[in-house]
């Protein structure tokens, strides 16, 4: 009896070293994302919010570098929130969408269009940093079935050690201040940039043998529309004004039948430059890909007025729990972008 | 399913789990069903095969002994009525009948393998041949894939129904049993080729779960694990880069590709065969070392000793002996005698022997010439040193203590070892003429200077990979330096609980850690896999 005691005090004393250090260095060798390559760290930072958002933005780095959150709230009282991460295939918009839906009903959910020309996962990075930072559950499960590309294998997002287990030739002091509370990097979802590139020599696009979207993309799209009729909110199409990838008319033409069909807004904000406002000597920091922040803020504002009229979302400003929240983030934005503009030698009047 | 992937780990584990939670009397027949699931998910349309070899060579097996059973009580039964000539005549008839069972079978078997591995190779060389003489050669290749682990069953089962033929084992009465004699699952991805009378003797027995053997045969997985995964396939990346471009890669690295890639094949094969063997015992099952330290080999011929024992041995006891003895060879013998004088013609025979069984050597690693000259490579080098025995035999008679130094028996073991890695080129690259080319610009090489001038870090390896692999050789050197005077595992186990487990957990976490595997790392099956 005594020995058998023994034995299973032995082997449970074991089994927790084990669990516990594995546990240690998954939360080592994880990566941080909080320098540098800092959009893995989006889609978990949702988590932290308190969920009661008027918008929700869904899709890749065209809705996260393009618009500000802060400023929808400072100049419109919309409170809202951008759910994307760095190529962000439709698959997984869909997934994150269904995911957000589970814990809030926004009045209105904005998808950039842009995606829809990637109906499989290009690259295992990227899946990576759109499925890593959900929380587990179905929505999470089905992302992952959904992204996997050939190589990769679902137990290695289970037990993300094993596909992390040679970091640790790579590991620096952040990856050990960081190991169990990472911090903030993103406004409400948005990345901002405030340095300038001007937009010159922008790549057309090749003639393409076909130009139907795929109906991988579409099947997506079509279950993003139907989940957001189910739940009652508003679905809006939007295709950024990043000028690369080329935008192909014949692209366009498709979104807008489709939304024309299905009762949908669209929002092509490459025909919207003059309203806008966007410059893209002065707006954009990396020649027309992505919007710097004077252009997000551009955009943002526009958008702002659209949503308020066009959808009567009402100006939340007063409530005053909300307004401490964004106070807080305000702060962190302003930070932050007077950090940049010293970082980059820029004067906060030129944007 | 290859042995480091997750569908081998949770297989194997929910395997175990299932053997010693069912009736000891059910864990044979598990372990069959397990077989063939394994053998499914390797590739359904592979089945066919191994059923087909499982059941002629059962049938045949059972008609031999049969009939031997037969012909024995018939001369007891009868004798007193028979003459001794009507006895020897009955005996050679019965023989014959078991001679033409034996040779059916063995043809049957052995035609299915030449067909699925080795069609194509002939119908190349037919076409080469045809070309050469101004004609159009263009048969049809066959394009058959080959069946996971063919070359590995149809020996072992060729060397059960030879057993059976010759009387020194009995035939198996239970189809059942024999099916998992042949589809064993850990072994026959890569060996070792099993004898029937000593594996039979563990395989179907049932086997309580014993804490201890279970612990032991799992230590031994995770160092097949840690040899494979940790240097195998690290030392793999620069292999591959080196051999890929044989035209940039030449000279002094060819130095570099015949010690990596022996290297390599050393991890790879014997990680296999230890998680195959580990993964038996951790079931109670015992099956015989493939291995036995062979880089300390002294010659080559000790080298083939130590070196994949199974398949040696195999060839020597069914293919070697049986030549040996053959009435061609004898009379072969008689003819050499007389042409070439008492002496010579007395070792011509065995020339030919050897000769004959290195070619099936070579022809078993692959379908292709490269490694038959491989196996003629290894024929000459072992002859040579034959003839010059007498010579060494002089020298140590001479000199008696020289043999006895450490120094000597260093230099011994090094040139057997460089002779290994030259030999391996021809394994390495597949085509005789890049061989060829590789190590004999070994001769003028001008570019000795890459040992220096960091070209070794273009090769695929960063320095860390370089210090993981030269701490995972000296551990392997370690290992079987410990292992000459008793088992590694023997020492562990007298160790307090709290070392054996750093040291296991240890080991689990070096795997872990520093494993060349997942994404950015090919997933690399066994070298011998192919085979």
């Amino acid at each position: 009896m005594k020995t058998s005691a023994k034995k299973w005090i032995k082997f449970c004393v074991s089994a927790v070293i084990v669990v516990i250090t594995l546990w240690l260095l998954q939360c080592l060798l994880l990566p941080k994302y909080v320098a540098g390559t800092v959009e893995g760290a989006f889609i978990a930072e949702y988590y932290d919010e308190v969920k009661d958002h008027d918008v929700i933005f869904v899709g890749d780095c065209e809705v996260y570098e393009n618009f500000s959150p802060i400023v929808l709230w400072r100049d419109y009282g919309i409170n809202s929130y951008i759910r994307g991460s760095a190529e962000q295939y439709v698959f997984q918009s869909y997934y994150i969408l269904e995911d957000t839906l589970s814990y809030e009903t926004p009045d209105a959910v904005i998808f950039n269009i842009q995606s829809l020309c990637f109906p499989e996962s290009r690259n295992e990075a990227y899946n990576r940093m759109s499925i890593e930072g959900m929380k587990w559950s179905s929505s999470k499960v089905n992302s992952i079935f959904a992204s996997m590309r050939e190589e990769e294998r679902f137990l290695d997002y289970v037990f993300p050690i094993l596909r992390y287990h040679s970091r640790w030739e790579q590991l620096k002091s952040e990856d050990f201040e960081y190991m169990f509370k990472t911090k903030k990097v993103s406004h409400n979802g948005y990345y901002m940039r405030v340095d300038v590139r001007p937009a010159e020599n922008v790549p057309t696009g090749k003639p393409l043998a076909d130009y139907s979207f795929d109906s991988r993309s579409i099947k997506y799209l079509d279950m993003m529309r139907e989940l957001c009729a189910e739940k009652g909110v508003e679905l809006i199409l939007i295709k950024a004004p990043s000028l690369y990838p080329y935008w192909y008319e014949e692209w366009d033409l498709q979104i807008k039948d489709y939304a024309d069909k299905n009762e949908l807004k669209y929002i092509n904000f490459l025909e919207l430059t003059e309203e806008t406002g966007i410059n893209y000597n002065t707006d954009t920091y990396d020649a027309g890909l992505h919007m710097n922040l004077a252009g997000a803020e551009k955009l943002s504002r526009w958008l702002g007025e659209y949503l308020t009229t066009e959808l009567g979302l009402e100006d939340r400003r007063t409530e005053k729990e909300l307004a401490a929240r964004w106070e807080e983030k305000t702060a962190f934005y302003e930070a932050e972008k007077k950090y940049q503009y010293e970082l980059y030698g820029m004067n906060e009047k030129a944007d | 399913m290859l042995f480091t992937s997750y569908g081998f780990l949770a297989f194997a584990a929910v395997f175990l789990l299932l053997y010693y939670t069912v009736p000891k009397k059910l864990q044979w027949s598990l372990l069959l069903a397990a077989s063939y699931i394994f053998y499914f998910i390797a590739g359904p349309e592979f089945l066919p095969y191994i059923i087909a070899t499982t059941a002629t060579v059962f049938l045949s097996a059972l008609l031999i002994e049969r009939n031997a059973v037969k012909q024995s009580e018939f001369i007891k039964e009868h004798k007193e009525e028979l003459t001794k000539e009507q006895k020897k005549e009955y005996k050679d008839k019965q023989k014959r009948k078991r001679l033409t069972v034996f040779v059916l079978c063995l043809l049957a078997n052995l035609g299915i393998l030449a067909v699925v591995k080795y069609a194509d190779f002939f119908v190349s060389n037919i076409n080469g041949v045809v070309n050469a003489f101004g004609g159009e050669g263009n048969l049809s290749f066959i394009s058959l894939a080959v069946p996971l682990g063919i070359s590995f069953y149809t020996f072992q089962s060729i060397g059960y129904l030879t057993d059976v033929y010759r009387g020194t084992v009995k035939a198996e009465r239970n189809i059942f049993k024999f099916a998992l004699f042949v589809s064993f699952f850990p072994q026959l991805i890569q060996g070792p080729i099993g004898r029937y009378g000593a594996l039979s003797e563990t395989l179907y027995s049932p086997h309580k779960f014993d804490t201890k053997t279970v612990a032991y045969g799992l230590e031994r997985v995770l160092w097949g694990y840690f040899k494979k995964m940790v240097i195998a396939d690290r030392i793999l990346v620069a292999v591959s880069t080196m051999i890929k471009a044989p035209a940039e890669y030449n000279g002094a690295y060819s130095l570099l590709i015949m010690l990596f890639y022996t290297i390599q094949l050393y991890a790879d094969f014997t990680g296999g065969i230890d998680i195959t063997i580990g993964l038996a015992e951790a079931m109670g099952i015992k099956m015989s070392e493939n291995f036995i330290r062979p880089y300390f080999s002294k010659s080559l011929k000790e080298y083939w000793r130590r070196w994949h024992i199974s398949m040696c041995s195999w060839f020597r006891e069914y293919l070697f002996y049986p030549v040996s003895v053959s009435k061609p060879m004898q009379k072969i013998t008689k003819f050499s005698k007389k042409l070439l004088g008492e002496k010579v013609g007395k070792r011509f025979p065995l020339y030919i022997s050897t000769a004959i069984v290195w070619f099936a050597t070579g022809i078993w690693h692959g379908a292709s010439w490269n490694f038959i000259v491989w196996g003629m490579c290894n024929w000459i080098v072992l002859m040579v040193s034959e003839e010059f025995e007498p010579l060494y035999k002089k020298f140590h008679e001479k000199f008696p203590r020289v043999g006895k130094t450490f120094a000597y028996k260093l230099l011994c073991v090094g040139r057997t070892f460089a002779l290994v890695c030259a030999l391996n080129l021809f394994d390495c690259y597949r085509s005789i003429a890049d061989t060829g080319r590789v190590f004999f610009s070994l001769f003028y090489a001008k570019n000795w200077n890459i040992f220096v001038d960091g070209a070794l870090l273009e090769v695929g390896l960063t320095v860390t990979d370089y210090v993981i692999l030269a701490c995972g050789i000296a551990l392997m050197i370690i290992v079987s330096l410990l292992q000459r005077k008793e088992s590694v595992r023997d020492i562990i186990s007298r160790r307090p609980y709290p070392a054996r487990f750093v040291i296991w957990y240890g080991l689990f976490l070096i795997i872990l850690l520093m494993g060349a595997y997942g994404i950015g790392y090919d997933a690399s099956q066994f070298i011998y896999n192919q085979f």
